[in-house]
């Protein structure tokens, strides 16, 4: 099993380097003269030339991607021009603050979608499967950014429930209730898709077991039928259910972006936002870099778990 | 090996499989190092008559249908060349890809997964017709009366899809596709084994009709042994991807050489036999991956001696009382 | 999801009158109101130009945040005084055609790529899945927005990146298919049929994986406008003055807290039809998914339904049989059709006894023995009369609890394939242990050790060290080795094997018979041996029962069958198959094939193949007539019979 997690984080290295070439390469490929943009458009000829020397932008492709490679390597990312500080200290922090929210998503997304697919696979027909079904799709066919909006009018704006944005209270804050206050309905929000999507796909996979011969012979061992479903059915269902998982996490970072701008969430995604209106390439750069990293790991980490549940796949 | 090379002398020769070896893997690694490689069938050689059904048996892995694949040519020998009527069959397919599915065709283990669902019947027949032979729109619809005809099928079914079939249906399709062209050879690989009993009788019939109708050489594929004996001339037992013992059907099942073929013959059931020959649990194939050097059979044998174990015995190391009888084993059941 | 029995059931309807795809759609409820809305807000979107509706950019200060039902108004007014239903129909107009494209898009070059790297497998396939797990290896969203990044906000810009970031997911779904249908034999006989490559990609493979695409853009298209709105959403699609749902919900949402009607309209228009289209996608899936559609996903409960006439329940037969079957049938109904499988069985196995049952498949062998613990899968399966009675004890009036006792318990089972019936994700070990652990309070140590018993037992070398091992790990033989010693964990009076030998090698075959033979002379265990093979049969039965078409049709002593058969049907099943040794045998062939079982002929089921039959075996009931001690056959016109017996 260690060597075979060795041999996976190997694996994820040329993943790893292949997305900092898809990063570099779209930045590359922006039309128009960073520096101008930069210096804006009454830069003399001489200053953009200048910049362009400072930023290493007269020499090829290639050299130019080992030199930000280099870079990189010792945690320099660029200074964002807009915020004026290192885009690495920057990201950084934003990438906590999303870590948090889609964490917490993530866990609500896993916990739910799983038991509600059980649920309705098991009760395959009746009215619950019917409700959850229901739901479910309803569920997946609401934008997220509208729900938002939405809790916000009826719970922080009608019911004063909850608060409407942020992720502290700007007195007297910064303590962990005040956190999950904060956290509520953002990350309720941001599950929403993601459990649909659990709990549809855990329901066929449920469906599927449950017909396959090893459950006869469960049964026909004489096993009481709950552990024929959540020992024998379920271990099995999880093989194909994890690394959907795995691909929920990457909707669930992506799906930030639009909550974290309603709920003005101090995360990645309002950051990335903002950095693409004002043009800010660098901090787009080190924004994306980073949480493209931070899911392949959470996708090694599926994998992994898949691994461990399933021996077939060692 | 010089087996093959005594009968390519025969002028009735069809088919000269020499020396051929196909490996599975083993492919050139990222990181340095190869995957691991598998021999599915290794130094096999062997002949085929005009005329004859040469029937290959053996237990599931032990080859047979990659050996069928690189007959037919769906597959390429990784060492070793197949001649088909004097020309390599290397050559035949680099100068035209179709003049070997000509000459050669090949049915198909399972008739339902050999039919395109979604095509009709008549489509899927038209195809070989359309594409191997140059006859006109007129002569390929008498062709198709005359192949539904030949298999025993109502002209009707020929607007229909694959799912409406029975299995013994499906394979008199699959059948008539082999034949559409007008092949010499006929690579049958478990043709029945997927049929029903009462169904597998029509269907060997059928293709015993054939052969004679038209003339054709099989080779039979099955794990079937009184399926080969009752319709083979000349049989050849493999055993983890190396013939074992080759021999007219007669010869090999009536006095076996090979402990093999006697294992074999001695645990097939039959009606009216009540004790079967059993071994061990212990007596399993050996690993593909790390194949003994000596003879594979060894360590299930109990003539085994210590020379069985270093070497490997040639394909002809024991020839029979009877020509063209020859098994792979330093202590045949009989000896010349 | 809900509605796959409503189109499983269409699709029983018959061979000869299928009903169309779209019929069957319209079977199905909510796929059905899906499409109708969608239909209406297609409707309304392209009839925009012609509808009396007021100019959606025109501004009027003077009108600012009217609320809902306003006179000249019906939605509305937004904070520059825009008409909000003008606005709302000629946002849905390009957020419709914008999801659209991106799908069509990415339907293209996906499926495109998806085609060539499954079918063209080796590098190709490489080199273009790692560009593809490149690409994925990106949140999805974050794709999109770095490409926006690069290209500019527009809704232009948009469309393109939501394409481009779903075109590796239409890649992947579709080099799957190829990939598994590219193995299948047609594509080789298509090969061998002489069609090039391109033919076969495009005349064999792109037909059966046609219905994956179209599943996977009917899935697709609702996520696509939701993606496509979020962007604008966000500022980075659509452009002032032009408008889409996205960019009008963003607009609203500045003044949420004063005027929320003006962010809820599109909203809410965007949750409906995003909603009618996932209705309308599931719909299609569950026609097009073959394993959807053939019902096949239901789930089977734990125990067989019990259908039978309490008035008409069969007595016992005698006291001396440990197992005592009698009038068993067994259905299936299927949409509107009732398959009768088992059609009034009689069994009965005494001590210590093999008794076999021969038949070609689909003659109800396997349900026969199924049924009688409730092992038959309902739905669709259900036991529609007769009783099962071991060691005199009614097993279909026993309760369910009382089952679980005696399964695995009194009455194990061994069935055919020993590789799905291990459960592939637990050890050997640990599924012996709970086999024994369901019926026996064991300690843990003392389970273990019974656990090696038993595969030692087995005749397993190194059973300690086996018990660690998955099934995976093991030779076919030895899985079934296995499941035999699961079978035994608990003494069981009864073994009942499914063709137990069927998937294994000869070889193989012999040592699992002869292992079973052994077993049960020295535990003296009563089995139930089903088989098509009479050489097996005489390998290890008693004596026999013949089934055809859901009947049994002869039994008798092993011997005594074989050697004079009376029932034409065994006479022909035995004569039809080649025999070792006697190869100038000529095979008797049955012609025809067995009677499809929910449209049994009067009379005599064997009557259309039988060279015996005459007009008097098309009529009436013919009853297994006793002839002898042990036999019964089901035949008016016996052969073989000496007029002695
Ligand atoms: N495409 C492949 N890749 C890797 N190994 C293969 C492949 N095809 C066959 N093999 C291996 O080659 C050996 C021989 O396979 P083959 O299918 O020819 O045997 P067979 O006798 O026809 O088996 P069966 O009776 O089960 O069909 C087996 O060990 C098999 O695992
Ligand atoms: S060569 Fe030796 S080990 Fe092999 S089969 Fe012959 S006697 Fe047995
Ligand atoms: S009853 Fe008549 S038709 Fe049926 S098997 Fe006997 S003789 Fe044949
Ligand atoms: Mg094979």
């Amino acid at each position: 099993m260690g060597a075979y997690i060795a041999k996976r984080l190997l694996a994820a290295i040329p993943v790893l380097f292949g997305l900092t070439i898809i990063v570099f390469l779209i930045m590359a490929m922006i039309p128009g003269d960073p520096a101008t943009a930069i210096l804006g458009s009454y830069a003399t000829p001489e200053n953009v030339a200048k910049l362009n020397r400072d930023l290493g932008l007269d020499k090829s492709l290639p050299e130019q991607y080992v030199i930000w490679l280099g870079n990189l390597f010792q945690g320099d990312l660029g200074r964002s021009y807009s915020l004026n500080r290192p885009v690495l200290d920057e990201v950084l922090e934003r990438f906590s603050a999303t870590l948090i929210l889609a964490g917490t998503a993530l866990v609500l997304c896993s916990v739910f979608g799983l038991l509600a697919g059980i649920v309705s696979a098991v009760r395959q027909y009746g009215w619950a499967d019917k409700i959850i079904t229901l739901l479910v799709l309803m569920g997946i066919s609401t934008p997220s950014f509208f729900l938002g909006l939405l809790l916000i009018l009826v719970f922080a704006v009608k019911l004063r429930l909850f608060p409407a944005s942020g992720m502290y209270a700007i007195y007297g804050g910064g303590d962990l209730p005040d956190l999950i206050h904060h956290l509520t309905l953002p990350a309720l929000t941001l599950s929403v898709v993601a459990t649909g999507v659990v709990a549809r796909l855990t329901r066929t996979a449920m469906l599927e077991v449950l017909r396959q011969d090893y459950i006869r012979t469960a049964r026909a061992k004489g096993l009481p039928e709950r552990e024929v479903i959540y020992k024998h059915a379920f271990k099995s269902a999880l093989v194909s259910v994890v690394p959907v998982i795995g691909i929920q996490a990457g909707f669930v970072i992506g799906g930030a972006v639009y909550i974290e701008t309603v709920f003005q969430w101090p995360g990645i995604g309002s950051m990335l936002v903002k950095a693409i209106a004002t043009r800010d390439l660098l901090l787009v750069q080190g924004g994306v870099l980073v949480v493209a990293a931070a899911y392949v790991l959470f996708n090694l980490l599926a994998d992994v778990v898949q691994t461990l549940i399933d021996p077939r796949l060692r | 090996m010089n087996d093959g090379r005594e009968k390519t002398s025969g002028e009735d020769t069809l088919l000269t499989i020499s020396d051929v070896e196909r490996i599975f893997g083993g492919e050139r690694r990222l990181f340095g190092g190869r995957a691991p490689a598998v021999h599915a069938v290794q130094s096999l050689s062997l002949s085929v008559r005009k005329g004859e059904t040469l029937g290959v048996v053996g237990e599931s892995g032990c080859g047979k249908s990659t050996l069928a694949r690189l007959v037919v040519g769906l597959d390429d020998p990784t060492s070793g060349e197949i001649v088909f009527d004097g020309e390599n069959l290397t050559d035949l397919a680099r100068k035209d890809g179709n003049s070997l599915a000509r000459k050669v065709q090949y049915v198909f283990q399972d008739p339902v997964a050999s039919l395109n669902p979604r095509k009709t019947i008549r489509t899927i027949l038209e195809a070989p017709l359309k594409h191997l032979t140059d006859l006109d729109k007129d002569g390929r619809e008498k062709r198709l009366t005359e192949l539904l005809q030949a298999v025993n099928l109502a002209p009707e079914f020929l607007e229909r899809y694959p799912h409406e079939f029975s299995g013994g249906q499906a394979q008199r399709i699959g059948i008539a596709r082999a034949l559409a062209a007008g092949p010499e050879l006929i690579v049958l690989d478990e043709p029945v084994s997927a049929l029903d009993v009462s169904v597998q009788a029509q269907v060997l019939n059928l293709l015993d009709g054939l052969k004679k109708t038209f003339g054709l050489t099989y080779i039979f594929i099955s794990h079937d042994l009184s399926v080969v004996e009752s319709v083979c001339d000349r049989v050849a037992v493999m055993y983890f991807g190396r013939i074992a013992e080759l021999g007219p059907a007669r010869n090999v099942f009536g006095t076996p050489m090979h402990p093999y073929t006697d294992l074999l013959m001695r645990s097939a059931p039959a009606p009216g036999r009540h004790v079967l020959m059993a071994e061990d649990a212990s007596a399993e194939l050996p690993d593909p991956y790390n194949p003994p050097a000596g003879c594979a059979f060894a360590a299930r044998c109990n003539r085994k001696t210590g020379a069985c174990l270093d070497n490997l015995p040639a394909p002809d190391q024991a020839p029979g009382p009877d020509s063209g009888h020859i098994a792979a084993c330093y202590h045949p059941l009989i000896e010349a | 999801m809900t509605n796959t029995a409503i189109s499983g059931k269409g699709r029983q309807a018959g061979k000869s009158a299928r009903p169309g795809t779209f019929s069957l759609l319209l079977n199905n409820t909510l796929a059905t109101a899906g499409l109708i809305i969608l239909i209406a807000v297609c409707l309304l979107a392209l009839a925009a130009p012609v509808l009396p509706l007021l100019n959606p950019d025109v501004t009027a200060p003077a009108n600012r945040l009217l609320p809902v039902f306003s006179t000249g108004h019906l939605l509305g007014t937004d904070h520059l005084g825009r008409d909000l239903l003008s606005r709302l129909i000629w946002g849905t107009r390009v957020s419709l055609a914008v999801g659209v494209s991106a799908t069509i898009i990415a339907a293209v070059f996906g499926s495109m790529l998806g085609l060539v790297a499954g079918y063209a497998g080796g590098r190709t396939d490489t080199v273009i899945m790692r560009g593809i797990d490149m690409v994925m290896a990106f949140p999805y969203i974050l794709l999109a927005l770095a490409i926006v990044a690069v290209l500019g906000p527009g809704l232009l810009n948009a469309l393109y990146a939501i394409a481009l970031v779903n075109i590796p997911f239409f890649a992947r779904n579709i080099r799957g298919i190829t990939l598994g249908l590219s193995r299948r034999e047609f594509v080789d006989a298509a090969r061998l049929s002489g069609k090039s490559p391109a033919q076969i990609l495009f005349v064999e493979i792109l037909p059966n994986v046609l219905p994956v695409i179209v599943i996977t853009m009917s899935t697709t298209v609702g996520w696509m406008i939701l993606e496509t709105a979020g962007l604008s959403f966000l500022g980075l699609g659509a452009q002032p003055p032009q408008a889409d749902l996205g960019s009008m919900l963003g607009e609203g949402r500045k003044i949420l807290f004063t005027a929320p009607h003006v962010s809820i309209v599109p909203g809410v228009m965007i949750f409906v039809l995003v909603m009618a289209i996932n209705l309308l996608g599931d719909g299609v899936r569950d026609i097009l998914d073959p394993r959807l559609r053939a019902g096949s996903l239901t789930r089977p409960v734990a125990r067989t339904v019990v259908l039978r006439n309490p008035a008409d329940v069969p007595a016992p037969s005698g006291d001396e049989n440990i197992l005592d079957v009698r009038r068993l049938r067994t259905e299936f109904q299927i949409g509107g059709t009732v398959y009768h499988a088992v059609g009034g069985v009689d069994l009965a196995l005494r001590q210590g006894e093999c008794l076999g049952i021969v038949g070609e498949s689909g003659s109800g062998k396997s349900l026969t023995a199924m049924s009688i613990m409730g092992l038959v899968p309902t739905p669709p399966g259900r036991i529609a009369g007769g009783a099962a009675y071991l060691e005199g004890e009614d097993l279909f009036a026993a309760s369910d609890r009382r089952i679980r006792d005696l399964r695995g318990g009194s009455v194990a089972y061994v069935f055919q394939d020993p590789l799905s019936t291990l459960h592939p994700l637990f050890t050997v070990g640990n599924q012996l242990e709970e086999a024994i652990r369901t019926h026996q309070p064991l300690s843990r140590a003392r389970t273990r050790e019974k656990a090696i018993e038993l595969l030692s037992l087995v005749r397993i070398p190194n059973p300690k060290e086996r018990l660690t091992t998955y099934p995976h790990e093991l030779s076919g033989g030895m899985r079934q080795r296995v499941c035999i010693a699961m079978a035994l964990a608990n003494d069981a009076r009864v073994l009942i094997a499914d063709e137990p030998t069927t998937a294994l090698d000869v070889t193989v075959q012999s040592q699992i018979l002869t292992l079973m033979n052994g077993l049960r002379r020295e535990r003296n265990a009563a089995i139930l041996f089903i088989t098509h093979d009479f050489g097996v049969v005489s390998a290890i039965c008693d004596r026999i029962a013949v089934m055809y078409a859901g009947r049994i049709v002869e039994t008798g002593k092993t011997d005594d069958i074989l050697a004079s058969p009376q029932h034409p049907y065994t006479a022909k099943l035995i004569e039809c198959v080649p025999v070792l040794g006697e190869p100038e045998r000529r095979l008797d062939a049955i012609d025809g094939r067995p009677p499809v079982v929910n449209n049994l002929p009067e009379g005599c089921a064997f009557a259309d193949r039988c060279p015996q039959a005459q007009s008097l075996c098309r009529t009436g009931e013919i009853e297994l007539v006793a002839a002898g001690a042990d036999r019964g056959v089901r035949c008016l016109f016996p052969m073989n019979r000496e007029p002695s017996a």
